[in-house]
């Protein structure tokens, strides 16, 4: 028990972390492409067209894989804030100031999506609705967060006044998700739900799950290699740093 | 497979124009991203070489005086 407990703090300093991140990247890129190439294969080329929306809907499967995730990194930026505000974790602050980038990048794919897809079935590109409004909210926090922090020169500083942010923000995240039902907007309800079956086609539903663990992957991927780079940057003044380049010097 | 020919593949009925500019703006970016991520992981350890290389033989030339 002890042991073990020893074992996962170990990895909660960068210095044991950098390398680990550095073996599972690869993992998660080529889960991401498997996950990826078999998601559009089912998307694209294999689900019915929709009998409503005709073959507009295909932007479905990139929709709502990234709409999915800017929410959900969004939480867990604000878990790994929190964490680092509560416990003063190195590694914490610099988990979340990693997952912002790919938080935002997600946000805006989920609103320039969703524009394609609203001008063909709705006639227009945007429309101040609940759910477009809150969406667009989010992305603006992930803006706002990685605004600050790069404003602060001191990390430490930098990490608090970020985690703030992002635990403030997180009230949008229920916003977002129960928008659709708390207001009469022109978006559509939630296409999968937790607690009804699904109300479209199988092969749909399968292609979509498929293209949210790409994104899922991808963004983990993304984020392990940001964070090593914002280890190095941050820790470039302590032995470990000096001692993992130069032991790569030497390999080469 | 569902469609009959490539051309009805890449007209999408008539949101063709939609569909791949989601498709386009995606791929380009979720590309973009680990791309710019790798240039910036490679300069950083490019410059920190670098700087530890000029401590080291600031010192060793101290030590010499």
């Amino acid at each position: 028990m002890d042991k073990r407990l020893i074992n996962w703090f170990r990895f909660a300093s960068p210095q044991a972390f950098y390398p680990l991140a550095g073996r599972m990247i690869p993992w998660f890129w080529a889960l991401s492409a498997v996950f990826g190439i078999a998601g559009l294969y089912v998307g694209f080329l294999v689900a019915p067209t929709d009998a409503q929306q005709g073959e507009g809907y295909r932007i479905i499967f990139l929709h709502v894989p990234a709409s999915w995730m800017s929410m959900f990194i969004y939480l867990v930026m604000a878990f790994w804030a929190g964490l680092g505000l509560a416990f003063n974790f190195r590694l914490s602050g610099m988990m979340a100031t990693a997952l912002a980038p790919t938080g935002a990048l997600f946000a805006f794919l989920s609103l320039w999506t969703g524009a394609l897809w609203g001008k063909p079935m709705w006639g227009t590109w945007w429309v101040w609705d609940a759910r477009l409004t809150s969406e667009l909210i989010l992305l603006f926090l992930y803006v706002g967060f990685i605004a600050l922090q790069s404003a602060i020169d001191d990390p430490r500083r930098a990490d608090k006044a970020g985690a703030i942010l992002a635990l403030v923000g997180v009230v949008n995240i229920p916003i977002i998700y129960f928008s659709v039902k708390w207001w009469n907007t022109l978006h559509q309800g939630s296409s999968v739900s937790l607690t009804k079956s699904p109300s479209m086609a199988m092969t749909m539903l399968i292609g979509m799950l498929l293209c949210a663990l790409a994104c899922w992957m991808y963004a983990i991927a993304v984020a392990l290699m940001r964070v090593r780079t914002i280890m190095l940057e941050r820790e470039r003044h302590t032995e470990w740093v000096r001692e993992e380049l130069g032991a790569k010097a030497k390999e080469q | 497979m569902y469609w009959n020919s490539f051309s009805e593949f890449l007209a999408m009925g008539t949101h063709g124009i939609y569909v791949w500019g989601s498709v386009g703006v995606m791929a380009l970016l979720m590309v973009l991203e680990p791309v710019l991520l790798v240039r910036g992981q490679k300069s950083l350890v490019a410059r920190l070489k670098r700087q530890f290389r000029a401590e080291k033989t600031e010192r060793s030339t101290q030590s010499q005086r």
